[in-house]
């Protein structure tokens, strides 16, 4: 990248600048225009100077005079026509109406033209910077903040955008403005335009030293802001230490000393902008001053007519603003500038990986090579501790290697070598002959794989996750409708000029052929299939049952899980799972639901009805007044206001019992307590407007097979389901989309797919109904084809940030899937299993063997032991190959590998 | 069955005799009310436990596993308990409980358990009875058997 801001600008913005340059000059016509005649309407128009010996002059005359070359020689192309002065004055009037539009118009497009170029420029910068950070060297990441980085390419080279605008036009413009408006001084009276000078030279030379620690000062001021992005997430990223070591304070310390730093460089800021400011205003209000001074005393000893003072003050009122932005803007350059070059510093470590090396690919990836020759490998940060000294290795990529060793053995750089993770500081790595480093990473990625001891997830779904390795190059472009398409095509064009790539994430990326498909329709197979090699099906199953649908988009699934639902109901029939689940039926209550859910009978969906909320909903609440419910529920509350009371008053407050069972928090009992002794017995109707939403969603929480207090008898019951009834027949329009009633024949949006079978609530205090009725279901699934479809479902559960909505194995098998996918030629596993329990670790390594039919897998053992089914063992110490053969010839040697055996 | 009837029954259990009334409503609402069909196992030898039991209907019947089958030694009825000694020592379940007929049961959770214990007193003392009695209960049966194989 270069050093200079502005060489960066001129080679990509050009012609973009020039178009603007020429736009700059034409403006300066109509501006100068502006300038000139208002001189004309008050010489002639007003004070009729010109109308003093003639009654009409001629107007509108062009004319070429040219007897200075021909003598007597004049080209006449317009004749004009005569005007008296009132015309005059009216004509000469629009003239500078019409300059005025013509000037701002001039004016619109070009900060138009300058705002779309600076963006441009932005995009194109930040993309840059961006595309640098994925040539990084892999070893630069320990060095930097990953906010600091995001601070850079957003905020700090925001401020760049809006000045490439103006980089070269600025001062062009502003320039042509000021030289215009001096000439135009100059030509009313020299020594008025001496003293100008003069003043403004004072002006230029004063004010940029003024402002030369404010610069200083704004580049401190961006140092520490970058810093202070970088601790932020720092906090973000240790907040566990933190809380575990109670290092919260000291953590408040540092950041409020930053805080302060930063507040004392943006104090000094401020005051000494403002005193730049100060002596700038002084300044530029001497020169109108002079203005007065000696154009009033040339005016009136008749050295100068009234007009041209008018017109020089005119002038002068437009020359201070263009001078000042002069100032600034080359403040702004010198900030700019700096501000670039910090940037810029921190995106151009050393060994940045080769443009060619991330080529996008025109058709399928090419094989890997069959024989990898590792010569001299030496792998070292700071030349002293080699944690690979000079391995010579020479493996077939289809072979089955296992690598054991002690930790600091060197073992897992070898595999982060193999997976070019590290590239070697000595000696060479060849595939086929060819320099192993200068493969194109899209070979690497679709021919290789490499699980290490941590898997970073990206915050997507699972499927994009596991389908991560198989986007090497768009295979289809997306389909768009002729007005999209459009759109699309105007975008890439955009993009193009703005140099970025003009790919498409809307089409589809996946290589269906690396992961043994033909095409979207038999991927999932596939999926599943890895999800088994990792044992990882069942999690995703569980989730799928826990996940939502579409039914607009997926009519097929709906109707099957709507089949599911009624077969799962006629079992429920039988004897043995009788009394097991409540189904949802709208004529009858539902004793293992909530009061709130067996009058709302639905799933609500968003805030409406949702929780507590259902209690002080509007709505609700005149159905219940209307049934003269809303009293009932009041002495519901309060009865169990009463008994909780009772209940927990002995206990203390930190008791969990209080979280687990009670229907009021440990806090709100006191009060609640003191409700009821000033009420003293005095029943419902005494309860104070204030306190009636809160007890009223008491008895909204009741489950009365739960909770057992005996409070909804058969009467109560009726009376809850008129209010359902009531309840759904009234809702109004607006409210109708925030809830979505159980019905039987129907699939609910709303609803997990588990629920949606069940439809229905567990009965409580039946034994392992839970488990009973979750066997079931799997049953039904089962025999209906539907388990796949479930996990397909499963497949679009979000993982979170880093994947944290995962448990650590279910991540790490997750990674293992993703390497799994692509089925790599070359595989290689660095300790990826340790974190799970032994006999995991072998099943898992057991799958991977077999699905790798034909295919390399180098596997860095965490255990020895471990090595056991491979066909040659590579014995590492001390950053050295110890020993290397099949088990049997290492068997016979003894030494280190049976050392290593017998310690596992 | 709703609260009032279930505190009735409790009353009635010798481990909660002394509890007062207040205590015995937070037993009964916070428990939970477990069901099981007749055959179906409440607890099974081995493993570990992580609640107690108190039977308010039914019987059940206490199976301890032996080289040919299991054992039934004893039954439990309305207003026995069991469960207390693997919470009480982390240790595995000693016997397998099984459903006899339909049986009802409070579940009181571990966590529970050492809560009530440790805020009425009066159950500690209770629940020691109880396990006195049936270390001497299995005395005697000890000292019986001997003096049987002896003669």
């Amino acid at each position: 990248m270069q050093r200079s801001l502005f060489s960066y600008i001129w080679r990509y913005s050009k012609p973009e600048q020039v178009v603007i340059l020429i736009l700059v000059v034409l403006a300066q016509v109509f501006y100068f225009l502006s300038l000139s005649v208002p001189k004309s309407i008050v010489n002639n128009g007003i004070s009729g100077n010109a109308f003093k010996d003639t009654h009409t002059i001629p107007f509108l005359v062009w004319e070429f005079d040219l007897s200075a070359i021909f003598p007597g020689k004049v080209i006449r192309i317009l004749d004009g026509f005569q005007v008296d002065q009132l015309d005059y004055l009216i004509i000469m009037s629009f003239i500078f109406l019409a300059a005025v539009i013509v000037n701002g118009q001039f004016k619109r497009s070009i900060n138009t033209q300058k705002g779309r170029m600076g963006e441009r420029m932005l995009r194109r910068l930040r993309y840059e910077l961006y595309d640098r950070i994925l040539r990084f060297p892999p070893a630069h990441f320990r060095k930097v903040k990953q906010a600091e980085l995001a601070t850079m390419i957003k905020d700090e080279v925001e401020p760049l955008g809006g000045f490439i605008g103006d980089a070269f036009v600025q001062p062009m413009f502003l320039g042509g403005q000021a030289l215009t408006a001096i000439i135009f001084i100059m030509m009313q009276n020299l020594l008025l335009s001496v003293i100008v000078l003069v003043l403004l030279g004072a002006q230029m030379v004063i004010i940029p030293r003024l402002r030369k620690p404010v610069l200083l000062l704004g580049r401190e001021r961006q140092l520490s802001a970058r810093l202070l992005a970088g601790r932020i997430a720092e906090t973000a990223d240790g907040y566990q230490e933190i809380h575990v070591h109670g290092a919260s304070n000291w953590e408040r310390a540092d950041i409020s000393e930053r805080l302060g730093h930063i507040f004392r460089i943006r104090f000094d800021l401020y005051n000494k902008k403002f005193v730049a400011k100060f002596w700038n205003n002084i300044l530029s209000q001497a020169t109108p001053f002079a203005i007065y001074l000696v154009g009033g005393y040339f005016a009136i000893t008749g050295h100068m007519d009234v007009g041209a003072v008018v017109g020089v003050l005119l002038a002068y009122k437009d020359l201070p603003s263009p001078i000042k932005e002069l100032i600034d803007w080359d403040q702004q350059r010198q900030d700019v500038q700096i501000k670039y070059e910090q940037v810029i510093d921190q995106f151009q470590p050393e060994g940045m990986l080769d443009e060619e090396l991330q080529v996008v690919p025109d058709g399928p990836p090419p094989p890997l090579g069959h024989e990898l020759v590792l010569s001299g490998v030496t792998v070292s940060e700071d030349g002293r501790v080699k944690q690979l000294d000079a391995v010579t290795l020479t493996l077939e990529t289809d072979a089955k290697i296992a690598v054991i060793g002690g930790a600091g053995s060197g073992k897992d750089v070898l595999g982060q070598v193999l997976a070019r993770l590290v590239p070697p500081s000595g000696g060479s790595i060849k595939i086929d002959g060819n320099d192993y480093g200068r493969l194109p990473e899209y070979i690497l990625g679709a021919r290789t794989a490499y699980v290490g001891q941590e898997t970073y997830l990206f915050p997507l779904s699972v499927r994009d996750n596991l389908l991560f390795g198989l986007k090497h190059r768009p295979i289809a472009p997306a389909r768009y409708d002729d007005d999209a398409r459009m759109r699309r095509e105007a975008f890439w064009k955009e993009a193009e000029r703005a140099g970025n790539p003009p790919f498409d994430p809307n089409a589809d990326w996946i290589d269906y052929e690396l992961a043994g498909a033909t095409g979207p329709a038999d991927l999932l197979p596939c999926i599943v299939k890895v999800l088994k090699q990792v044992e990882f099906d069942e999690d995703i199953y569980s989730l799928g049952l826990r996940g939502a649908i579409d039914a607009e988009q997926r009519p097929d699934l709906v109707e099957k899980i709507l089949k599911v639902r009624h077969v799962l109901h006629g079992r429920l029939q039988q004897p043995d799972y009788a009394s097991l689940v409540e189904p949802f039926n709208a004529d009858r209550y539902n004793g293992n639901l909530s009061v709130a859910e067996n009058l709302l009978f639905g799933t609500p969906v968003g805030k409406d009805f949702d929780g507590d909320n259902l209690a002080a909903d509007p709505y609700m609440q005149t159905v219940l007044r209307e049934l003269g419910l809303d009293r009932d529920l009041l002495r519901m509350g309060l009865s169990i206001a009463e008994t909780m009371v009772e209940l927990f008053s002995g206990l203390s407050p930190d008791n969990p019992l209080f979280e687990q069972y009670s229907f009021i928090s440990a806090d709100e009992l006191p009060n609640v307590r003191l409700l009821l002794q000033r009420l003293g017995g005095k029943g419902a109707e005494a309860v104070p407007e204030a306190d009636r939403v809160r007890l009223t969603t008491l008895p909204l929480r009741y489950i009365e097979a739960r909770h057992r207090l005996g409070l909804i008898d058969a009467a109560m019951q009726d009376r809850l389901l008129a209010a359902r009834r009531a309840f759904r027949a009234g809702l109004p329009p607006p409210l109708q989309d925030s809830v979505e009633f159980y019905d039987f024949g129907r699939y609910n949006d709303a609803a997990t797919l588990q629920d949606n079978i069940l439809f229905g609530r567990l009965v409580y205090g039946q034994a392992q109904a839970d488990q009973r009725v979750g066997t079931l279901i799997r049953q039904v699934l089962d025999e209906l084809a539907l388990r796949d479809s479930v996990i397909e479902v499963g497949l679009d559960y979000n993982v979170g940030v880093a994947g944290k909505r995962l448990a650590a194995t279910q991540r790490q098998k997750l990674g293992i899937a993703r390497a799994l996918i692509k089925r790599p030629q070359f595989l290689v596993v660095n300790e990826a299993v340790a974190v799970f329990d032994g006999r995991t670790q072998d099943r898992i390594r057991d799958h991977i063997l077999e699905a790798a039919d034909g295919r390399g897998v180098v596997w860095i053992a965490n255990r020895p032991a471990q090595a056991e089914p491979f066909d040659q063992v590579i014995v590492m110490q001390g950053g050295k190959i110890a020993a290397h053969g099949t088990k049997a010839e290492l068997e016979a040697r003894g030494g280190l590998y049976a050392e290593l055996m017998a310690s596992a | 069955m709703n609260l009032n009837e279930e505190v009735e029954i409790l009353k009635r259990v010798p481990l909660f005799s002394k509890v007062e009334l207040a205590k015995l409503k937070l037993i009964a609402f916070t428990g939970e009310r477990m069901t099981f069909g007749p055959g179906q196992e409440v607890c099974h030898q081995g493993e570990p436990g992580d609640a107690m039991y108190v039977i308010l209907g039914g019987v059940a019947d206490v199976l301890i596993d032996t080289p040919t089958g299991p054992l039934q030694v004893a039954q439990l009825k309305k207003n026995g308990f069991f469960g207390e000694t693997a919470i009480l020592c982390d240790a595995p379940r000693n016997a397998t409980i099984q459903a006899n007929e339909s049986l009802l049961t409070l579940k009181i959770s571990k966590d529970m358990f050492y809560r009530l214990v440790s805020e009425i007193p009066s159950m500690a003392i209770e629940m020691m009875r109880e396990l006195a009695l049936r270390v001497e209960d299995t005395n005697r049966k000890l000292s019986e058997a001997t003096a049987h194989k002896a003669a």
